[in-house]
């Protein structure tokens, strides 16, 4: 399957059909979001979807207008790249991990700083429990302390918050970066991936190792993104060995498997039709000089269930390293290594789409 | 292949890095296997007869005079100044039996030389020696003479072995649905497929990790696939499953070839030098491909399998023997400087006993069909004495035609597949002497006294990047040209009037080609882009002169046609590090499937013998195609059909797979419900609950207003 780029903005998907290629083209222009300097690291909508957060290697982390892509303000406070964040529930809490070493609560509204977790190390994945009464929070390995997973207690009145860890986590390797970690159901569990691409469930009360990935069937190479169901049923892992995969939650059972051709950066699952995204391309140090095509720097769509491509969004000037579904599925946003994120809105073939 | 997988989890287990183990450096204990059966089955069929009983460095020489006491040390003077000649013996190595009773010698005598090589070659050189009339040497080694002396009094009928009916080599070509098979290699693994073109797949036939320790060739008729080992080389065919047919003994070979009957397959060895002002290496066997017996072997440093170029390049240029053509696999040849050395296969000795002498040749080609050479002699004296291109007929050595040309800077030979034609293209110094310019001179071979042709591009300073003859056909194709849009031009041997004339069919302008790939059958051609164009495809059809598709296959490094000319595979091997795997076209430019494969090697097409059909037939086919393809149209609706059924089912599995999580899900989801509410102080989230109830999506189109007044009559 090749897909053309008539336009190269819009965004075609390709039909396969089991013996005839057919095209089915839907043409939207994306909303270029041009506020950071710096490659992009992560995106993420608050639970309204109105409001999209968008974190960078540029130390501040902004939130823009979902509908309309208008920028509506900065998080200052970090002194370095910013990779993960997350936001409460009720939209008023934001939580940054930076490579400054310290993770970050913000008022989400007046953007005041309410609260910095400082660790000896760069913190590199931040995640709300469901109640928004805790926070994981991994950290990489530095000088002297390995990489680990840390739960903290995040207090009704910011007054009240203490720095103290609730619990702490190591990774086997402590020499491998855990880039992310995750709630799991009712907050019973903590789900982790990282460099040594192993997918580990542990105990978030007792803090045991419950499950690992099987070697067989897991990943082969370092895992670099992981997204979970808004019901906490099941989540998707991207791994620089080309693939993404799909696990069940509670009994990290593989389902699915989605090949590509590049190394996986970024994923994420519609929340309304079964469709997968995958985004990523050559590492930013290995792109050549001679075709911007080489890269492969699209947004790749898969039907969740059978596992086949449907289309792809091309734009990118570089890897892909974030994206995210606006939680009502009608629009997803893709933040790159260069520095934009593009925001879609689907038009109505999207919808129609049959394969 | 389970074995290796075993390996790695258990390896895994240990902690041990499997790639950092070094296999060679373990030593397991003697006669201890751990239980591991070894695959290879000359361990367990060779009886225990290699023993080394230490005695090699000695031989016996017999037919001594019988001597007196007084006379033993003149003997023993005689028979030490004879054999110190051949070797070194030993302190005390010579020993002469006396009889006790009579005192005298026994007329035999026993050398322990220095080392065997050394015994070998004193009983070599001074058996039948003689010492005078009546005493002729006749020398044994010692080891020998055990052997002989348990040869049975009695002859033995030799067991009758029962027969073995021997593999059906050929089976491959009786796939009742003529698929050709191709080999792939890629990570650690081989792989041999049916192109399964009508499911879109390839079918497996045979796998293997570790198959191969470099590559992997198919013999020039397809018949046998060889693997390159450390210890030598090995061929691999039969009927259902490659096992393997025969073991070529040559310790690090590196190169393969066969020769174009596949009777013979040659074997290359060079090793490096120690020291960098040497030459390296170089040893070359011949061997008999079915019984695998050693024809000859050659050795000798680089310099005399090679014309040491300017290139510079280590070992020699391969193949260094060339085959002459056909299928009797009768001459080969070998360049070496200002000389050409012709062996024949009957005896494997140079034709005449001796070399060609020809001074300062640089290139030889065979005809594919004829025994007739064609070969290059570049300018020399400063153009005082011209270039050469001459043909010479094999085994006459007579000189059938030869051409002089002028201010010559290279000279390359493009023989036509059937011999009929060869193409010289000239690459003339212009008269500053600064660039230069090329042309072709077209031999036409089976015609009488070979008529020579001077072709000149249209634009005669054009560059000239890629040639093809078409095979079996009379046109060849011309890149040539400014890159980056160079033109493509056609000519024919033949023009409508006259058949012994050169005329252009056409030219394509501008084109992003930097080669040519012709169908097997001819007809058909692919003008390729690689490299700087990135993998650009057009499928051309040159009867009707019209392009049939257009293509790319980004990044494609490697084409090659399937050899019934019906599909075409182009392929990205590990030269890049993205997208490398293979894609299957047919002819004229549909893509069928592709196929990624990491860390991918190589794709080789099985090649297949030639047809048995006459020409008259293969005519009488074409015309009446549609007779002939009702057949396989019918089976070709039927597999379609029976793949969207495949393709059906399978749908319906996955998805019946699915909605077995999501409502294992959703039942989970309602069950922790409460749990959930408390954790959040109460608050009921009922945006999640409709989350799987967003299966089917209604979108409204705003498509018209119109708008109504409805008035109400009171």
């Amino acid at each position: 399957m090749t897909i053309e780029c008539v336009n190269p903005e819009g965004l075609r998907f390709n039909q396969m059909k089991s013996s005839s290629h057919q095209t089915l083209e839907t043409r939207m222009r994306p909303i270029l979001m041009k506020g950071h300097e710096r490659p992009l690291t992560f995106l993420r909508y608050n639970r309204n979807g109105d409001l999209l957060f968008s974190c960078a290697k540029d130390h501040t982390p902004t939130v823009w207008f979902a509908d309309n892509g208008e920028r509506l303000g900065t998080y200052r406070g970090h002194s370095g790249a910013v990779w993960c964040c997350d936001i409460s529930r009720d939209s008023s809490r934001l939580i940054t991990g930076s490579a400054d070493q310290t993770a970050k609560l913000w008022d989400v509204k007046s953007g005041k700083e309410l609260f910095t977790f400082k660790f000896g190390a760069p913190a590199r994945s931040v995640d709300f429990s469901v109640d928004d009464h805790l926070a994981v929070i991994t950290t990489d390995h530095f000088v002297g302390t390995s990489s680990a997973i840390h739960v903290k207690r995040i207090a009704e009145d910011p007054e009240d918050q203490v720095g103290d860890s609730v619990l702490v986590l190591q990774s086997p390797d402590g020499k491998k970066k855990i880039n992310r970690a995750v709630w799991g159901p009712l907050n019973q569990t903590i789900v982790s991936g990282g460099e040594d691409a192993a997918i580990r469930i542990w105990d978030a009360e007792t803090g045991k190792l419950l499950k690992q990935s099987d070697e067989e069937v897991g990943h082969k190479e370092a895992i670099t993104s992981l997204c979970k169901a808004a019901d906490d049923s099941h989540f998707l892992t991207g791994s620089h060995d080309k693939t993404a995969k799909l696990w069940d939650m509670r009994t990290l059972t593989l389902i699915k498997t989605y090949t590509t051709v590049v190394p996986v950066n970024a994923v994420a699952m519609s929340p309304l039709l079964n469709h997968v995204v995958l985004g990523g391309g050559q590492d930013a140090s290995a792109v050549t000089t001679t075709d911007h095509r080489a890269g492969k720097f699209e947004a790749k769509f898969y039907d969740t269930i059978l596992q086949e491509e449907i289309g792809g969004v091309k734009g990118h000037f570089g890897p892909i390293n974030a994206l995210a579904f606006s939680p009502d599925g009608k629009s997803f946003s893709s933040g790159g290594e260069d520095g934009y994120v593009r925001l879609h809105h689907f038009d109505s073939n999207y919808f129609n789409i049959k394969i | 292949m389970a074995a290796v997988v075993d390996i790695d989890v258990l390896t895994a287990q240990l902690g041990i890095n499997w790639s950092d183990v070094n296999l060679d450096s373990i030593q397991l204990p003697p006669g201890n296997d751990f239980g591991i059966e070894s695959d290879d089955e000359s361990v367990y069929q060779d009886d225990q007869s290699e023993f080394d009983t230490g005695f090699g460095n000695i031989i016996v020489v017999d037919h001594l005079p019988v001597v007196p006491k007084e006379k033993f040390e003149k003997l023993e003077g005689v028979v030490k100044k004879i054999y110190n000649q051949l070797g070194v013996i030993k302190e005390n190595g010579l020993l002469m039996p006396v009889d006790p009773d009579t005192k005298m010698t026994l007329g035999y005598c026993f050398i322990e030389f220095n080392t065997p090589q050394e015994a070998q070659n004193a009983k070599e050189k001074s058996h039948g020696y003689k010492l005078d009339k009546s005493h002729i040497f006749a020398v044994n080694m010692f080891d020998d003479f055990d052997r002989l002396m348990n040869v049975k009094e009695e002859w033995e009928p030799p067991q009758e072995r029962p027969y073995v009916p021997g593999e059906n080599l050929q089976k491959w070509l009786t796939d009742d649905k003529a698929r050709d098979q191709l080999v792939i290699r890629f990570g650690h693994d081989t792989e041999v497929y049916w192109n399964d073109a009508r499911q879109k797949k390839p079918e497996p036939v045979h796998k293997r990790s570790y198959w191969t320790e470099s590559y992997v060739q198919w013999s020039p008729i397809g018949t046998y696939l060889v693997t390159l080992h450390k210890q030598g080389a090995a061929v691999w065919g039969g009927a259902d499953t490659f096992t393997r047919l025969m073991r070529y003994q040559h310790s690090m070979v590196k190169l393969v070839d066969f020769s174009p009957g596949e009777k013979y397959l040659v074997t290359y060895h060079s090793q490096e030098p120690s020291n960098p002002r040497d030459a390296s290496k170089v040893e070359i066997k011949v061997f008999d491909v079915r019984t695998g017996r050693m024809m000859r072997d050659f050795k000798g440093s680089a310099d005399e399998f090679s014309i040491g170029g300017p290139g510079g390049v280590a070992g020699a240029s391969w193949p260094v023997f060339r085959w002459a053509g056909g299928k009797d696999d009768k001459y080969f040849a070998k360049l070496s400087k200002n000389t050409i050395s012709v062996y024949e296969t009957e005896t494997f000795s140079l034709i005449d006993k001796k070399s060609m002498k020809v001074d300062n040749v640089v290139d030889i080609c065979w005809s594919p069909t004829d025994s007739i050479l064609s070969l290059f002699v570049p300018e020399q004296g400063g153009g005082n004495q011209p270039a050469k291109v001459a043909l010479v007929q094999i085994p006459s050595k007579v000189e059938l035609r030869q051409k002089n040309l002028f201010s010559v800077s290279d000279c390359k030979m493009y023989w036509q597949s059937s011999g009929e034609y060869l193409a010289v293209k000239v690459d003339r110094y212009t008269k500053t002497k600064k660039s230069t310019y090329s042309g072709f001179e077209l031999f036409r071979i089976k015609e009488r006294d070979i008529p020579i042709e001077v072709l000149e591009l249209d634009n005669k300073n054009d560059k000239i990047i890629a040639f093809a003859w078409e095979p079996k056909g009379h046109r060849f194709a011309v890149i040539h040209g400014d890159q980056p849009r160079p033109d493509v031009s056609f000519y024919s041997m033949k023009t409508a009037q006259n058949t012994g004339r050169v005329s252009k069919l056409a030219t394509l302008k501008a084109k992003q080609a930097n080669a040519l790939f012709w169908s097997p059958t001819g007809k058909y051609i692919i003008l390729a882009g690689l490299k700087g164009f990135n993998g650009q495809l057009e499928f051309f059809n040159v009867d009707e002169l019209e392009t049939m598709a257009t293509a790319e296959h980004f990044m494609a490094t490697d084409i090659e046609w399937d050899p019934t000319g019906r599909y075409v595979a182009t392929s990205v091997t590990t030269v890049h590090e993205m997208e490398n795997g293979f894609t299957i076209w047919s002819f004229n430019g549909n893509m069928v499937y592709r196929i990624l494969k990491d860390h991918f090697f190589q794709l080789a097409w099985r090649p297949r013998p030639a047809s048995f059909l006459t020409a008259e037939k293969e005519e009488e086919i074409a015309k009446n195609l549609r007779n002939y393809s009702k057949r396989y149209e019918a089976e070709d609706q039927d597999v379609s059909l029976l793949l969207s059924e495949q393709d059906r089912e399978k749908r319906r599995a996955l998805n019946e797979e699915w909605q077995k999580w999501v409502m294992q899900w959703k039942s989970l989801h309602e069950e922790e419900k409460l749990v959930r509410q408390n954790l959040r102080d109460g608050e009921v989230s009922d945006v999640e609950e409709d989350e799987y109830e967003a299966k089917e999506v209604e979108f409204e189109d705003l498509i018209d207003v119109t708008e109504e007044i409805v008035q109400e009559l009171m």
